[in-house]
């Protein structure tokens, strides 16, 4: 399982434009919104949690379909289905590396470009904690889409249109959270949901991922 | 005599055209009477003035336009664990009434919000979760188009309704946490709608023939359901025979 992760990383860190290119993304995303909306300071700093989520949000989708697409092409996941390892452990293991090589560099990054946004100061903590307890969830849910339209020639589009209607509830509970953080209000609930979207989604849809790429690969 | 004789698409055709021209005569009778008698039988709200009647085809399609899912689910459900074609072919047929329904609910909505709200569209929970449940609708239709073996997009496109299901009430609960809205609340099925006399309540001037369009509804639903899949049965045994044809061809 290890060899797997570490082999995922280093075909992200390595192939070029995996790894950066979702940050860059994310980057450019930010960087248009004040050219969008104009520079004022109250009006970013008040849509700065909600823009730095959906920037986040479109910077892991536009990743998702390298999670299982080279693989599928090049017969790697045939030989990894047939492997001993089950196959919901390996999709849970694609899904680990997708998260480490696109989620987690976007927390981090996030409370950087969140100074471009005049985020506020209170704000930091919270837009950090709450795509860190998200992102998880846009991985697990991203694998599931992938998994679906994994042998289709021109799956990328309808990627995107089967998976945004999943990442509603995360993205609502996400950018809540991190509103009321920045206003100063209570984070508890929409926290605790979000962290039991995350917990769920990442215990249960390895399982269907699986018995979809099964499906797919009879 | 079990329900699952039906499953088998030679009887499922025999019976269902059986009973469909009685379902036709009479989802037809039913939502252009109910439509009649709502439009032109019923005095006008004396706060609302005549746009109240656009509740005689809003109520009934948005109730069918989640009915139409909940039937996906169902049939989705029996062709993952019993694999009758038919049951995939039915959840495939119902998918695009359903969106049409989806949105018929959508647009008249607006159209009834712009007089009464004074706006078209408001980020209100219910709004927003019929809109999220037109974009599952889209997804799902898609899928089905995009994949080419049938036996893989009917378990594929089972898979997404069932997961969908899941996230689309979770969406639901979600956007009622994120925003409080002005939508009313359920006010039809209470049941002092029907019986008593509570305050919030829909006048039965109103009510009896909004329950005529309901059925009415409904019933259209269930036989273009029917028909849809039959006409969907029809297309996969033409395809059966002219794959068998080409091959005998070649022999």
């Amino acid at each position: 399982m290890i060899a797997l992760l570490l082999r995922d990383l280093n075909l992200a860190m390595r192939a070029g434009g995996g790894f950066g290119l979702g940050l860059s993304f994310f980057l450019i995303v930010t960087v248009m919104v004040p050219f969008a909306v104009g520079p004022e300071t109250e009006l970013l700093s008040r849509i700065a949690p909600g823009v730095l989520w959906i920037g986040a949000l479109l910077a892991c989708l536009l990743s998702l379909d390298r999670i299982l697409a080279l693989d599928w092409e090049d017969g790697s996941l045939d030989l990894l289905a047939t492997a001993p390892l089950p196959l919901e452990a390996i999709v849970t293991i694609k899904s680990l590396a997708h998260w480490i090589t696109t989620g987690l560099p976007l927390v981090l990054i996030a409370p950087v470009l969140g100074v471009l946004l005049h985020l506020p100061a209170n704000a930091y903590l919270w837009i950090f904690v709450s795509l860190l307890l998200g992102t998880p969830a846009l991985s697990v849910i991203g694998t599931f889409g992938a998994a679906l339209t994994v042998g289709l020639k021109r799956g990328g589009l309808l990627l995107s249109l089967l998976v945004l209607p999943l990442y509603v509830p995360t993205l609502i509970f996400g950018a809540e959270m991190a509103r009321r953080g920045a206003s100063g209000l209570s984070t508890e609930t929409p926290m605790l949901l979000l962290a039991g979207i995350s917990a769920a989604s990442v215990a249960l849809l390895p399982f269907v991922s699986a018995a979809v790429l099964r499906i797919n690969l009879r | 005599m079990s329900i699952w004789e039906y499953a088998n698409p030679k009887k499922f055709l025999a019976t269902s055209e059986k009973v469909m021209p009685a379902l036709w005569v009479l989802s037809i009778a039913l939502t252009v009477g109910g439509l009649i008698w709502g439009f032109f039988l019923t005095p006008d709200d004396y706060r609302q003035g005549s746009t109240v009647k656009i509740i005689f085809i809003h109520v009934p399609a948005a109730l069918m336009a989640i009915n139409a899912w909940f039937m996906m689910l169902v049939a989705s459900l029996i062709w993952v664990i019993r694999r009758h074609h038919v049951s995939a072919l039915a959840a495939k047929a119902a998918a695009p009434i359903g969106v049409v329904m989806t949105l018929i609910a959508l647009i008249t909505g607006a159209l009834w919000g712009q007089p009464m709200w004074g706006t078209w569209w408001a980020w209100d929970p219910r709004l927003t979760s019929f809109l999220v449940l037109f974009l599952f609708y889209l997804g799902y239709i898609a899928l089905w188009e995009a994949i080419e073996d049938p036996d893989t997009a009917a378990d594929l496109t089972a898979i997404l309704c069932l997961v969908g299901s899941v996230f689309a009430v979770l969406s639901r609960y979600a956007v009622l946490f994120w925003n409080q809205g002005l939508h009313q609340g359920a006010s039809v099925m209470r049941a002092g709608a029907v019986a008593g006399d509570t305050e919030e309540r829909v006048s039965n001037v109103f009510a009896t023939p909004l329950f005529v369009c309901m059925g009415g509804f409904a019933l259209l639903f269930l036989v273009l359901v029917l028909y849809r899949t039959g006409t969907e049965i029809r297309a996969r045994r033409i395809k059966a025979l002219l794959a068998r044809e080409r091959l005998e061809a070649e022999a």
